[in-house]
């Protein structure tokens, strides 16, 4: 594949014009992580520079490094030929470059003027702030971009498409002359989609830059004219877009080699153990049926946003399902909390293990014990013997590194602390195992337990369903896997059918052609 | 999988702990304003006075215990001495009717757990902030016995109803004396050797987390809202018949006095820490600080401003030691 990369880099340079913004050998490393390694990317006056790639590719670490977030540890940026530097956030937007970001941080109490000046407001006498002028320059700016709203409203009284142009508004407020668009479109309608567009277009048609994030294939295709293709942190491919197809990109942005280090597994599988039918939410999932058998590991894949956390959440009696049933052996249950999850025997390991996996300020022995106390106790008096005992049995089993079982969670690293949540889970001697992201920012070694550690329990005749936004992990583990796109299953694949081709073609929705 | 080596199961030793614990340096206060109360005065040392000076703080006390449960839950009722004006008004219109002592014990105890029901369902119910919902509830148990008695008094309580008060198990042992240790022993069991304690740690600490690791947040919540409304019922009987009568602003601005206990006690009023024996010696402390107070002829005013002073100081002692010693 390298050599072909060579080619499209040295054709897309010798095509295009001179870069508004030019950025290259930007690294950056966090303890333990190199997000960025050696990336380059080349923003164009009047171009839409659409950049793809997997969650993890580094995406968002470069739209930090350009907006004055992060400080890149080497590598530079230059506009118009220039060298800049953007210590802060402020510079970034004093050099004219501008974010529109997935969730934009807006102030529900304040108007839409004040949103869209807070921190540069125009200063009248005295340094006060002019209201006349901010309310007039707002109005200018959100008639530019073609919306309806009125300055002076509260933001928290517009609905979500118009909260969407404020924040556009606020980031078209400075005299930018570069505009990321992150995702922008993730929680518009399919109208509110077509607006945008003509946004853009007007943006373009002002000379800007604009670089555009998005998991979408049809819109990248749509409105991109240079594409930007991001993995692990490193460039692997640009160039002008109508040079190259969905297929290409789709193998740019996963291609390697996936079998490399996960355990092998002789993958025998029993009989079904879970059995969830016409599972739908009113906004979350539709429709959700899937059989879920003994000693299998079944993958859910999708984008993020694609539902498959927000389905696992109602399996597990965090959300209410509007209708739908789960049966294991056949009986059905009825789940309406995490406690009756627990007690018919399905565990979820979430993915935000801060705040929902670990309680940090408690020590080890009593996380791991914490659903299992029954068992630790007589007649609800704790026994700290046979507590202490069952801890040490199953983070033993997890390989766990602490100083003792006394040690507060939060003091362990991201894959310790991942070890006692699984270790509290097995404890509970569960059927059904649910691991959100089990790897998601925890180093290689940790990483590599926990995969052999689901194998082993897989072979034990436990059942494992693992969400997984990471592909490489998605193909090593998985007997099958589902694929959700827009809270929906879209297709069902065998092991043989799971490649990462046909993932990111189902995730996207991109037909035939891909695969 | 292998077992490579054992986890200890703890570094420092419980006792270790317990010796750097916040408890120890309130204790080393208490025993500090007990040596100096007994130089300032010498009626000080009497075993009837100091049996007396402990009617400061029992019938707070037993409340403070409860609302430690549930401020180290996350959560806080401020409704409590509203309670038990409520409870008081109750118990003073059966007197009217001619309810005799059992029947006064119950009614008392009951208004305490349907109020206590009252906040816990508009928290864990409706998802209401409890600060919110209690504040509310204060003026609204607090406003029905003013709407009742107006600027009456409810008096007659019958003879044998003085005993919760004014009784005496032996000798300098009152009645309400050994009810507070016997509660002080039953909470510090229940938070502290029991699964439904440990649930409330989990919850304080990360109210998510827990619900997450399948403990029923909302249920013990409830609970914790139910215990705190019965024991302001405990404490609206024997404060009704300590004084033998019942006004609407009888316990007025206790609340605070409660939540001061608890804090002064070492429990984080963020919640996720705190102990029993913590809000035990803080009740001795402010009791003792009072009572000395008293013997000084020190008027009320002067007294609320020491206790609030101490409170902040024995508060930022162990910040300002920490900043000293970086």
């Amino acid at each position: 594949m390298q050599p072909e990369l060579n080619t499209i880099v040295s054709h897309a340079t010798k095509v295009a014009p001179a870069p508004l913004l030019r950025l290259s050998g930007v690294t950056k490393t966090f303890p333990g992580v190199r997000a960025l390694s050696d990336v380059s990317l080349y923003l164009y006056p009047g171009k839409v520079t659409a950049l793809v790639g997997e969650n993890g590719a580094g995406k968002s670490t470069i739209v930090k490094v350009l907006t004055g977030i992060y400080q890149p540890d080497e590598g530079e940026i230059k506009i118009d030929g220039a060298a800049v530097r953007f210590p802060t956030p402020q510079s970034a937007e004093t050099a004219g470059v501008t974010a529109i970001h997935q969730e934009t941080v807006l102030f529900d109490e304040l108007s839409v003027a004040e949103n869209i000046f807070l921190g540069h407001a125009p200063k009248g006498r005295f340094g006060l702030i002019d209201k006349d002028e901010m309310a007039s320059r707002a109005q200018s700016i959100l008639a530019g971009i073609g919306a309806k709203i009125d300055p002076g409203a509260t933001l928290k009284d517009l609905g979500t498409a118009n909260k969407h142009l404020v924040a556009i508004a606020r980031a078209l407020s400075i005299d930018a002359r570069v505009v990321i668009m992150d995702e922008p479109t993730a929680a518009l309608s399919q109208k509110e989609i077509e607006e945008l567009y003509e946004l853009v277009e007007s943006l373009k048609a002002q000379g800007k830059a604009i670089l555009f994030i998005s998991h979408k294939f049809d819109e990248i295709f749509r409105i991109a004219d240079f594409y930007t293709v991001y993995r692990d942190g490193q460039m692997v491919g640009e160039g002008k877009i109508t040079d190259v197809r969905e297929a290409e990109l789709v193998k740019l942005m996963v291609g390697r080699d996936v079998s490399q280090i996960f355990p092998k597994r002789d993958h025998n599988v029993g009989k079904g153990i879970l059995e969830v039918t016409g599972y739908d939410h009113p906004t979350e999932f539709a429709d959700i049926g899937f059989t879920l058998r003994r000693g299998e590991i079944l993958g859910f894949y999708g984008l993020v946003g694609a539902g498959r956390s927000e389905f696992m959440q109602a399996l597990f009696g965090i959300t209410r399902p509007t209708k739908g049933t789960v049966r294991i052996d056949g009986e059905p249950i009825s789940i309406a909390s995490p406690a009756d999850a627990v007690s018919s025997g399905i565990v979820y390991v979430p993915e935000d293990r801060g705040r929902q996996g670990a309680i940090g300020a408690l020590p080890i022995f009593q996380n791991v014990t914490l659903p299992s106390l029954a068992r630790t106790s007589r007649k609800g008096f704790i026994k700290l013997a046979e507590e202490f005992k069952l801890a040490r049995e199953y983070t033993e089993r997890l390989d766990l590194r602490a100083a003792s079982l006394d040690t507060d969670v939060g003091n362990l690293s991201g894959g310790n602390q991942q070890k006692v949540v699984i270790a509290k889970w097995l404890a509970t001697q569960p059927k059904v195992i649910i691991l959100d992201e089990p790897t998601k920012g925890i180093d290689i070694g940790s990483k590599a337990a926990v995969h052999e550690f689901m194998a082993e329990l897989a072979a034990q005749g436990l059942a494992v369903i693992m969400v997984s936004s990471e592909i490489p992990e998605i193909v090593g583990m998985s007997d099958r896997v589902i694929v959700m796109r827009e809270g929906r299953i879209v297709a069902e694949l065998p092991r043989d059918r799971i490649t990462p081709e046909t993932l990111v073609s189902h995730a996207a929705g991109i037909r035939e052609d891909a695969q | 999988m292998t077992t490579s080596r054992s986890l200890p199961d703890r570094l420092q030793s419980p006792l270790e702990r317990n010796l750097k614990s916040w408890e120890s340096l309130l204790m080393l206060v208490a025993i500090g304003i007990f040596i100096a109360n007994s130089f300032a005065s010498p009626y000080f040392l009497n075993a009837w006075n100091l049996s007396d000076a402990t009617f400061n703080f029992t019938e707070k006390a037993m409340i403070a215990f409860a609302m430690a449960l549930l401020i180290i839950s996350g959560e806080i009722d401020l409704s409590v001495a509203a309670i038990i004006a409520l409870a008081s008004t109750a118990m003073g219109a059966a007197v009217q009717v001619g309810v005799g002592t059992e029947g006064l014990v119950l009614i008392g105890l009951a208004v305490g757990l349907t109020c206590g029901a009252v906040n816990g369902f508009l928290v864990t119910g409706l998802g209401l902030p409890s600060i919110v919902v209690t504040i509310g509830t204060m003026s609204l148990f607090r406003g029905i016995s003013f709407i009742v008695l107006g600027d009456q008094v409810y008096k007659g309580y019958p003879a044998d109803f003085a005993f919760f008060g004014q009784g005496y198990v032996w000798w300098v042992i009152s009645f309400e004396f050994a009810l507070f240790a016997i509660i002080a022993a039953i909470y510090a069991v229940i938070l502290h050797m029991t699964n439904f304690g440990r649930a409330v740690y989990a919850i304080g600490n990360n109210a998510t987390g827990a619900l997450f690791a399948g403990i029923r947040v909302g249920r013990v919540k409830f609970i914790l809202f139910l215990l705190t409304g019965l024991m302001s019922g405990v404490a609206a009987v024997c404060l009704t018949s300590r004084l033998g009568s019942t006004r609407p602003s009888i316990a007025f601005g206790w609340e605070l006095e409660i939540v001061t206990m608890v804090v002064l006690g070492g429990v984080n009023i963020l919640g996720g820490s705190g102990s029993i024996p913590g809000v035990v010696i803080a009740a001795f402390v402010m009791g003792l600080v009072t009572f000395g107070l008293g013997l000084l002829n020190v008027p009320g005013i002067v007294m609320s401003i020491v206790i609030g002073a101490l409170l902040i100081s024995v508060i930022a002692l162990p910040r300002l030691w920490a900043m000293w010693r970086s």
